[in-house]
């Protein structure tokens, strides 16, 4: 090939990454940057007049040192390992049950990822009708039963157990969907080799199947656990984190100190919190995601 | 014998039963919204609910004569639609690039795309209303679009990049030697054959689009609202007009409705690979 065309060939590589690099760059790296920056100032937004003023580590200081913050912390935590867990047990029991296929294996599928594809402000707008203590559904189901009605989104004990349900039920098709896709690529000769040896059910699962798609499995919880750190407009329009701070999630804790509280440079603080906490766990999918 | 032939057709037994019940919690809130925005106010909250009744479609009727409304859902169909087709356009561009060719930093481009396909909205909130407020694009639909176009990228990149690498780079090659620019083979060899790959983008980013919240609250006013900001402030300037509140909802899920029905299929190809694959 000669220089001239292959110099031209170059040009048009850098050309065809130049439109998405300029938005990306515009949008979401250099705002993460100037998010950084703001971090160590106080900017007020009743204020924005004013200039942002230096004050050095004083917002994480101050974050650090806030109980609210801890709490949401706490929060936080308690929900993404219940969800992770919880739909990983349940997504990983529906995927074994339907896995040798099964009529109507492809209309169940596709009807169990509307939740997936269904709007968060719709799921929150929708659970929180449900979950409603005189005219929802659900208190309706639990006294036909002969259960006492619970205040689901408003009794502080049980506040966060309902949000985890409705997250439960938007995501765990999701994990199925991945674990199904992962057992259906496991070689047959596998575990038919290991049932004619004689294993039984479970020793075939605990034992083939499992270590089998250990990575998907990995993979499917990481990507779980990052959404359910970024899951914020469902729980807002659920419960807007309360009773008190009882559902206050890390993001919508950032969320009110900006909008509520209208202190720009804390909440840029939290961002970049939230954030480490994110990338690290991208970072863990990168590395298994190489491996597998 | 016997015993396994029992044995078999119970598990087939409590396999369907399984099945039945996970459609019956998959569908039942979604049933809920559906029925309720065709009920009558008085019947949206009875106790004991009336599973049957006469579906009346009162609450679309005022829902759309609303003066706003209409406002809000043409935002929506605009936002979502223009961002579509510039996300998908940058990125297949940028993808055929990823897929095929080799250059300085491309890395560092592809590392930094996973890590940005991670990054939650709301990271983005404070700095994004700061950067726009002083462009002067505050409240305008262009901002929207803006965001929506940079969020949607990185997972429309990817998805599209797996897609052009399994083609044969043979078709190419000879594109070429006939005389073709490059983008005339992209234009015209590339995308046409990766064009299944390209509506599993498209409906992802859409969906996206089409679904955001908080930047849609933080970035727009009463006139640039989008449909799901309309409908969460519904809830707290009315109340409890439940049947309004989920006609609207029901109108924001149509789209998915749809895709799940029509491409279920290619959905959840792209779903499992755009995790598992890399």
């Amino acid at each position: 090939m000669s220089l001239k065309s292959f110099n031209s060939r170059s040009l048009s590589t850098y050309l065809f990454l130049l439109p998405a690099t300029v938005i990306m760059g515009f949008v979401l790296a250099y705002p993460i940057f100037k998010g950084l920056r703001l971090s160590f100032f106080e900017w007020q937004m009743r204020n924005l007049m004013k200039d942002p003023v230096w004050v050095g580590l004083r917002n994480y200081r101050e974050l650090f040192a806030d109980p609210f913050f801890w709490e949401s912390i706490q929060v936080t935590l308690k929900f993404t390992f219940s969800v992770v867990f919880i739909e990983l047990i349940v997504g990983m029991g529906i995927a074994l049950l339907l896995e040798k296929g099964i009529r109507g294996l492809r209309f169940f599928r596709s009807v169990f990822i509307l939740p997936i594809m269904v709007a968060p402000v719709v799921v929150g707008v929708i659970w929180r009708f449900l979950y409603n203590p005189s005219y929802g559904m659900y208190n309706y189901l639990l006294r036909k039963v002969g259960l006492p009605a619970l205040g689901w989104l408003s009794d502080p004990k049980i506040a966060l157990g309902s949000v985890i349900i409705a997250d439960v039920w938007q995501w765990t098709p999701f994990v199925f969907l991945l674990i199904l896709a992962g057992l259906q690529g496991i070689p047959k000769e596998l575990t038919e080799a290991s049932l004619i040896d004689g294993a039984n059910y479970f020793q075939n699962l605990f034992y083939i199947k499992i270590p089998a798609i250990a990575s998907v499995i990995g993979i499917t919880v990481v990507l779980r656990m990052i959404d359910s750190f970024r899951s914020l407009v469902v729980i807002f329009n659920m419960t807007y984190g309360g009773p008190g701070l009882s559902t206050e999630v890390l993001s919508l804790h950032l969320y009110k100190i900006a909008f509520v509280g209208q202190r720009l440079g804390l909440a840029a603080a939290n961002a970049i919190i939230l954030l480490i906490i994110i990338i690290s766990l991208s970072m863990i999918m990168m590395i298994k995601r190489r491996k597998g | 014998m016997i015993n396994n032939l029992f044995k078999k057709r119970l598990f087939n037994t409590v396999r369907y039963i399984g099945i039945i019940f996970g459609l019956i919690v998959c569908l039942f809130p979604i049933f809920i919204m559906v029925t309720t925005s065709l009920k009558n106010d008085v019947d949206s909250f009875s106790i004991p609910p009336k599973w049957i009744f006469k579906p009346i479609l009162t609450n679309y009727k005022s829902i759309l004569t609303e003066a706003n409304f209409m406002k809000y859902f043409i935002n929506s169909i605009v936002v979502s639609v223009v961002s579509t087709f510039l996300s998908i356009g940058a990125s297949s561009l940028a993808a055929y690039s990823l897929a095929r060719r080799n250059f300085i930093g491309k890395r560092i481009f592809s590392g930094s795309t996973f890590l940005m396909r991670m990054i939650p909205p709301v990271i983005l909130v404070v700095p994004v209303f700061i950067m726009f407020r002083n462009l002067g694009i505050l409240d305008s639909l262009v901002s929207l679009i803006l965001v929506y176009t940079a969020l949607t990228m990185p997972f429309a990149i990817w998805v599209i990049t797996i897609f052009i690498g399994e083609l044969p780079i043979s078709l190419e090659e000879s594109a070429y030697i006939d005389g073709c620019s490059t983008f005339q083979t992209f234009y015209k060899i590339v995308l046409p054959l990766i064009s299944p790959g390209l509506s599993v983008a498209a409906i992802f980013t859409f969906r996206t689009a089409w679904n955001e919240f908080i930047l849609s609250l933080i970035l727009t006013n009463r006139m640039t609202r989008t449909l799901p900001v309309a409908v969460s402030l519904y809830i707290t300037d009315t109340g409890t007009e439940w049947g309004k509140i989920t006609a609207i909802a029901t109108i924001i899920a149509i789209p998915a409705f749809f895709f799940t029905f029509f491409s279920a299929k290619q959905l959840i190809a792209g779903m499992t690979a755009g995790s598992v694959k890399g």
